[in-house]
């Protein structure tokens, strides 16, 4: 009862917020909200299968690609053309996750095949004249929503906002599904898992298949936010690294940890940009490095999971 | 026909400076579990110090790699000793992230010492070739491939005669089992680290006389000391020196089949042949 | 009519002959020990059996059904389970958790699998640890939650691999309770084991295993005294094994 009250007093304050903070802070909470249903996305088959992927990346340029390509060349609403870039994120997948459960690459095999499938993508996207190469992709703005185009910034907000609700709530399903329940054995020991009865291959092919779909729609968020797609921007490894770190920030595998991971390196982030972008070249991002460093040393289990045990200490003779 | 055959002895000539930054990262790998994303960062850090040495005194690259492997040594067992020795138990991709970060701080404090634009090393020779029959070698690339490979080597003696090899080796097959004879496992930790650094920073200034370079160039030899090491087989000190040469290879033959900036593509590709048809690497055993 | 028939199974690792042409059968309803020095080849037969390696030569056959080529999930799926002999819990999962994945092999929904594995508990003593997280089990627990979990999958047979080993003299009486009661469920049981006290408490028939190959086979009282089998254990404490202590 005390959860749905606060659930729904959040709810309240994240409805008016965007209409009392200056537009600045709009959109470091679309970020911050964006990034987090990214990392939603990311967790179920980092967090929650233990399966780490860095190259998220190239999931999220399929769907913003492929939903701008059909808008321009086919006329078809990003509002469809984001399930077609899903729909290709996951056969993506399928193809990247066939090559490296079928011999159960785990650990560093698995990461570094991922992060040399996105680099593969990021070569071809930067030859394809279609995907306007090194210039990059340039989205007319025609303030339609049909198009997904919006005037100012408050219907993206709503958008991001309702993104990183659906991604949660999907997450919350999981945790209480069969799928779920499979994907965190697979992660804590494959051939126990094995063993018990759990198709460990076709289970980490659905958790890929699944998290490459919904990063794939958040492409289409960010083609339409952006209006520009460039291979070496939203294809670069420092983009899956950005999709990756945080929920591991937040503490993988954990519903709230994405979204905490958000909050806290968006607001680490805003800081280096504030006080150290006007120095030298490489400053804030030097400092945000640090931060991050600073960040793994004092919570190397990720920040939900350190609040939460923290919560349970003081609260003792409550379980879980 | 001769192109190919050119670009086939260019690459190999610069795959075994390749060879040995994939060692170094192997050898990180194969002791501590880390994953060393400031890998390419250290090596850029190896060939800025060189071209420091160069332009402020004058110290030819090759002399300096004595210079270079030191600090990038110790800037390697430092990020062990104070950074990745204080996470050993944390979930595995808390050292990721750490790596990471530590990959950020190295790159963009280049970028504030240095600035954005590359640089060179442009020695008296840097020009210099001499022909073979139909080819042409390039000094420089010459020399490196010698130095590169001398270095190889001295780091196989030592880790298969002395002492110490013989504990960094012990660590890396079972760490449980070095536990058990009593070595001290975080000075293990520590030493290891930084050989791995150092080969790395030496394989940085060695390129330095034919390859410009810039902070942002470090995350290029990262990825392709990762694929070299898949490639080769993890953990196989032959297969990364293997690797190297092939990496570097498939890259220069593609920049002449492909275009120059498809080269990396070509070495993708081997990688995913590797992974579907032989999993563990090349020269690799098991998994 | 035997449930599972193994019949000519060879693997080697390399040079290494760790399994070389053995033949058994179980039949339904039955409880068969496998005994055997350190590094005879039980485990390796145990994995041979339940998809985790594949045999060189050699036929598995699970009610009338080969089960070469199959996976350890197909396996399990056709009702035949392993423990591992170091127990492997989900370590960051609660007890409870830990079974209800074995339970969710046969029912879909997590609600009938939570009541699954509340069983499962229940019979094996565990009850009480069920919000208990993996990592904080003793061994005795660890064994128990092993065979828990494995019997939440629902089995026809139960492949046990050491689940006595490490325990002291107590715990394993009462394991060896526990399995016996396991067993009156009507679950036929393989059981590797190293002590012997639980192999002659438990078992109606003994299989010798000797680098890799069957040196003897019989009722228990038999098996201890054939002398190929005295021998094959010459130089581990026999007499010591007997009482169970390891």
């Amino acid at each position: 009862m005390l959860r749905l009250g606060l659930l729904a007093a959040a709810g309240a304050v994240l409805v008016f917020l965007p209409f009392w903070v200056p537009s600045t802070w709009q959109n470091l909470l679309i970020t911050t909200f964006y990034y987090a249903y990214l990392g939603q996305a990311w967790n179920i088959l980092g967090g929650y299968a233990g399966q780490l992927s860095l190259g998220h990346a190239a999931f999220f340029a399929i769907g913003a690609y492929t939903s701008a390509v059909l808008a321009s060349q086919y006329a078809i609403s990003p509002w469809l053309g984001m399930f077609a870039g899903a729909a290709l994120a996951a056969l993506l997948s399928l193809g990247i996750g066939y090559l490296g459960f079928r011999f159960g690459l785990r650990g560093f095999y698995f990461i570094l095949l991922t992060l040399a499938a996105a680099e593969i993508c990021r070569l071809i996207a930067l030859h394809l004249p279609l995907l306007g190469g090194y210039t990059g992709l340039f989205i007319n703005f025609t303030p339609n929503p049909w198009q997904f185009q919006f005037q100012g910034k408050i219907p993206y907000y709503f958008i991001a906002l309702g993104f990183l609700a659906a991604g949660s709530g999907i997450v919350w399903l999981l945790q209480r599904s069969k799928l779920g329940a499979y994907l965190v054995a697979i992660r804590e020991d494959e051939d126990a898992s094995e063993a018990l009865g759990v198709d460990t291959f076709r289970y980490k092919m659905i958790a890929y298949a699944l998290s490459a779909a919904l990063t794939a729609l958040g492409g289409t968020f960010y083609a339409y936010y952006q209006y520009y797609l460039q291979p070496n921007t939203v294809l670069h490894i420092n983009h899956s690294v950005d999709i990756m770190i945080r929920p591991i920030v937040g503490g993988a595998g954990t519903i709230l940890g994405p979204v905490l991971g958000s909050f806290l390196l968006e607001l680490l982030g805003e800081f280096s940009r504030t006080y150290f972008a006007g120095g030298m070249a490489g400053l804030s991002v030097a400092i945000y490095g640090v931060l991050l460093v600073i960040v793994v040393l004092f919570l190397p289990r990720g920040v939900y999971p350190t609040l939460a045990h923290l919560m349970r200490r003081r609260r003792p003779g409550r379980a879980t | 026909m001769s192109l190919y055959v050119q670009a086939i002895v260019n690459g190999f000539l610069v795959g075994g400076v390749y060879s040995l930054m994939a060692l170094g990262l192997s050898l990180i790998f194969g002791v501590m579990r880390v994953i060393n994303f400031a890998h390419g960062d250290m090596m850029v850090w190896g060939m800025y110090l060189s071209y420091w040495l160069f332009v402020t005194a004058g110290v030819d690259p090759y002399l300096s790699i004595l210079v270079t492997g030191s600090a990038v040594f110790l800037l390697g067992a430092a990020v062990q000793k104070g950074l990745v020795n204080r996470i050993l138990d944390a979930p595995h991709e808390m050292q990721i992230l750490l790596m990471l970060g530590v990959a950020l701080v190295l790159e963009n404090v280049a970028l504030m010492v240095w600035g954005p634009d590359p640089r060179r090393v442009s020695t008296t020779y840097a020009l210099s070739t001499f022909w073979l029959g139909p080819i042409v070698f390039d000094l420089p690339k010459v020399a490196t491939f010698g130095l590169a490979l001398a270095l190889a080597l001295g780091l196989y003696l030592f880790l298969k005669k002395t002492d110490l090899g013989r504990m960094i080796r012990a660590a890396s097959d079972n760490q449980i089992g070095a536990l058990l004879v009593g070595t001290d496992i975080l000075k293990v930790f520590t030493l290891a680290f930084g050989i791995g650094a150092a080969c790395v920073g030496a394989a940085g200034s060695l390129m330095t006389p034919f390859l410009p370079f810039s902070p942002s160039t470090g995350l290029f030899f990262t990825v392709t000391s990762f694929n070299i090491v898949i490639i080769g087989g993890m953990g196989s000190f032959l297969g990364a020196f293997v690797g190297g040469l092939l990496v570097g290879m498939s890259e220069s033959l593609g920049a002449v089949i492909l275009v120059p900036s498809l080269k990396e593509i070509v070495s993708f590709v081997l990688l995913v042949l590797i992974l579907l048809f032989r999993p563990q690497g090349l020269l690799g055993s098991g998994r | 009519m035997s449930l599972l028939r193994v019949t000519g199974v060879s693997k080697a690792f390399g040079g290494l002959r760790a399994v070389h042409r053995v033949s058994f059968d179980l039949a339904e309803g039955e409880m068969l020990g496998l005994i055997g020095p350190n590094g005879a080849g039980k485990t390796t037969l145990f994995h041979l059996v339940s998809g985790f390696l594949r045999p060189d030569e050699g036929t598995v056959t699970y009610a009338g059904e080969s089960l070469v080529g199959l996976r350890p999930h197909d396996v399990c799926q056709r009702g035949m389970v392993r423990t591992f002999q170091i127990a492997r819990p989900f370590l960051r999962l609660t007890v409870l958790e830990n079974v209800v994945v074995g339970a969710l092999e046969r029912v879909a929904h997590r609600r009938e699998a939570v009541a699954i594995a509340e069983e499962m508990l229940e019979l094996t003593g565990l009850a009480g640890r069920a919000g208990s997280m993996g990592h904080s089990l003793t061994l005795p627990d660890r064994k128990r939650l092993e065979l828990a979990r494995a019997l939440a999958t629902g089995p026809r047979v139960l492949l046990l691999d050491e689940v006595m080993a490490g325990l002291n003299p107590t715990e394993t009486g009462r394991l060896i309770a526990l399995v016996r009661a396991i067993h009156g469920r009507g679950v036929t049981i393989l059981l590797i084991e190293h002590v012997m006290k639980a192999v002659m408490a438990l078992s109606q028939r003994v299989l010798v295993l000797n680098y890799g190959e069957v040196i003897a086979k019989g009722s228990p009282e038999e098996v201890v005294r054939d002398p190929k089998v005295i021998e094959a254990y010459l130089g581990e404490d026999f007499a010591g094994a007997e009482v169970g202590a390891e």
